[in-house]
């Protein structure tokens, strides 16, 4: 025990006097949050649109009223020819134009029938989709108002609900994904580079002719990152809940307690990398290209997995971040308990005792 | 009869069909200081980490503190002290700290630490640094400490390897005192080097060729042998039989 707390001890000698590094792993969540959540969102919000408006009736303004008043728009320009429309998209100022045709108010009330142009920029289709679909919803509003109580005598009217996260806000997604992230890079590449490093300096070969087991040397370099972990845990959780106002519905103690399994899920891999890895340059690489770029693409926090080809689908299931953002999101923002995510739980359990047998296994106890 | 705390008996490594250490035979008794030499890639470090038990041999015996390096590896890392061609010191922590850290793998209480690492302090003279980063010192005295390092738990033996690379005349002559002093309290020195006027100041010195020893004697009877005034020319007789190039 007095080996093992003399070495957890030389860890923290070895993370206190690298500031800058320090500085990083527990800067890193602060900045991930913020920029997540205030700069890359994917909520629109202030969107700049275009309206050209030959009738300029009550019912058009109206309309051009409610859009310009919506937190999603800001009314850019009142165009006055067609050929203005595109000269805004070129020019970039604009994300939408809404165009009335001539009469709209006339056309509505004795025909019963108006239609309303809209153009959206497609060049991100996602955003295009999302501001048609507000500009719809409005226009809609606005024609079930002045509808009024006239009742037609067959309507369908659907009634949506938002279910967990009524305001979509973009947070209640990425808050699960970035606390995986970051779990991830700071367990797994900073033990694969910590132990490997060792491996370079020569001081590994020191530590194996000493009485210290390998297994132990193992383990005192992971109690520094899973302390260092756990300090990032809470700084995500409060950030979170305090400045981004996502809840946690479901027990916090189950948050935290299939974080600390992720956590070792994530040590057991860094362990992993660090056994094959020779030089510091290798076991980062490894680290980002084979473990941070799929944990980004393919754990459905980027993209969902839904969408994807199949094999790619299958592919996913050996991501362990797939299955701690699924139970994270379930628990903080469904507020499900232990009973619905069991089956997760236990993938990652699998997964823990899968890596860590062959991380033990693999790990030279003789140098050659 | 003096005891023997090293012995080797056709001890063998091979590296699939390379042959890295090739049937060696030796023994070492209690307190000598046997000096390991050889040209680079002649097989010094992969013999010396097989008794060491870093490394498995593929064939042969050896026995190091009375222990079996198949099956005992345990025991012998408890009482063998090992320096490492590369530095084995932590740069970033203090001269204390590193003290304090290799005591501490070595499961020594906290007096014994406290005082030995006093008493080192003094005979480096170094207390004034004691508090000052590994990585701020001279290469000269970071190898001493080093070896004063891997000698901290009181082994019966030490192995060294090229310890006194790169370190200047006079250190490498402060640090061959200090081996002297080790050698003086019981320790035995098992040390590589291909410095030659190193191998004079050991008691016996072995010559690996291409994985075989070559000769074995003491400085004297060795330069007796092969008609050479220093052992310089001992191994440059012996070496120009080497198939291998530097590795």
């Amino acid at each position: 025990m007095k080996q093992f707390l003399s070495f957890v001890k030389k860890e923290f000698f070895h993370i206190w006097r690298d500031k800058s590094t320090l500085l990083i792993l527990l800067g890193m969540p602060v900045v991930q949050i913020v920029i997540f959540g205030f700069a890359l969102t994917n909520e629109v919000k202030n969107s700049r649109i275009a309206v050209l408006d030959p009738s300029k009736d009550a019912s058009s303004l109206a309309i051009t009223a409610e859009l310009d008043a919506s937190r999603y728009f800001d009314l850019e320009k009142n165009l006055v020819n067609f050929a203005q429309v595109e000269e805004e998209f070129r020019r970039g100022k604009i994300k939408l134009a809404v165009i009335f045709p001539a009469h709209f108010a006339d056309d509505l009330q004795h025909f019963n029938k108006a239609t309303v142009q809209l153009i959206a920029d497609a060049s991100d289709p996602n955003v295009a989709n999302t501001l048609t679909n507000y500009a719809t919803a409005i226009i809609t509003d606005y024609q079930a108002r002045i509808t009024g109580n006239k009742q037609l005598p067959y309507t369908i009217q659907t009634e949506m609900r938002m279910l967990y996260n009524p305001q979509m806000k973009g947070a209640f997604n990425f808050v699960p994904g970035l606390m995986a992230m970051v779990l991830l890079l700071v367990c797994t590449m900073m033990t694969a580079i910590t132990i490997v490093k060792e491996k370079e300096m020569g001081t590994m070969e020191v530590m194996l002719v000493s009485p210290m087991r390998p297994q132990m040397v193992v383990l005192a370099k992971a109690v520094p990152y899973l302390f260092i972990s756990s300090i990032n845990i809470a700084t995500i959780l409060l950030l979170s809940v305090y400045a981004l106002e996502v809840p946690i519905n479901g027990s916090l103690f189950l948050v935290v307690a299939e974080s600390i399994l992720f956590t070792l899920v994530s040590l057991s891999l860094g362990l992993l990398i660090s056994s094959s890895a020779g030089t510091q340059q290798t076991a980062m690489f490894i680290s980002l290209i084979g473990l941070f770029m799929p944990t980004l693409m393919l754990s459905g926090f980027m993209f969902p997995i839904e969408n994807m080809p199949l094999p790619l689908r299958v592919i996913s299931n050996i991501v362990p971040a797939k299955w701690y953002y699924l139970v994270v999101r379930s628990v903080m923002i469904k507020g499900v308990g232990l009973q619905e995510i069991w089956k997760e739980t236990l993938v990652l359990f699998g997964m823990l005792v899968f890596f860590l047998t062959l991380a033990i296994r693999k790990f030279k106890i003789r140098l050659a | 009869m003096p005891e023997k705390v090293i012995t080797a008996d056709k001890l063998t490594k091979r590296f699939g069909d390379f042959t890295a250490v090739d049937q060696i035979s030796f023994e070492v008794e209690k307190g000598e200081i046997f000096g390991f030499l050889g040209a680079n890639g002649a097989g010094k470090t992969t013999a010396m980490r097989m008794l060491c038990g870093l490394s498995m041999p593929t064939s042969g015996a050896a026995t190091v503190a009375g222990f079996d390096v198949y099956r005992d590896n345990e025991k012998i890392k408890r009482n063998i002290g090992y320096m490492s061609q590369k530095f084995s010191l932590y740069d970033d922590l203090t001269v204390k700290e590193n003290m304090q850290f290799y005591g501490g793998i070595y499961g020594k209480s906290d007096a014994f630490i406290k005082n030995k690492t006093a008493y080192i302090l003094d005979e480096l003279h170094l207390e004034k640094e004691a508090h000052v980063l590994v990585r701020s010192l001279p290469l000269g005295w970071k190898q001493k400490l080093a070896f004063s390092v891997a000698v901290f738990h009181e082994p019966g033996i030490v192995f060294l390897d090229e310890p006194t690379g790169g370190v200047d005349p006079v250190t490498r002559r402060e640090f061959w005192n200090m081996i002297y002093q080790a050698s003086d309290s019981g320790i035995t020195v098992f040390v590589t080097t291909h410095y030659m006027d190193e191998a004079e100041y050991c008691n016996r010195v072995s010559i690996m060729v291409d994985g075989r020893i070559e000769a074995l004697d003491t400085p004297g009877a060795l330069k007796q042998q092969h008609e050479a005034r220093s052992m310089d020319e001992v191994f440059l007789k012996l070496a120009r039989k080497a198939k291998r190039g530097e590795g």
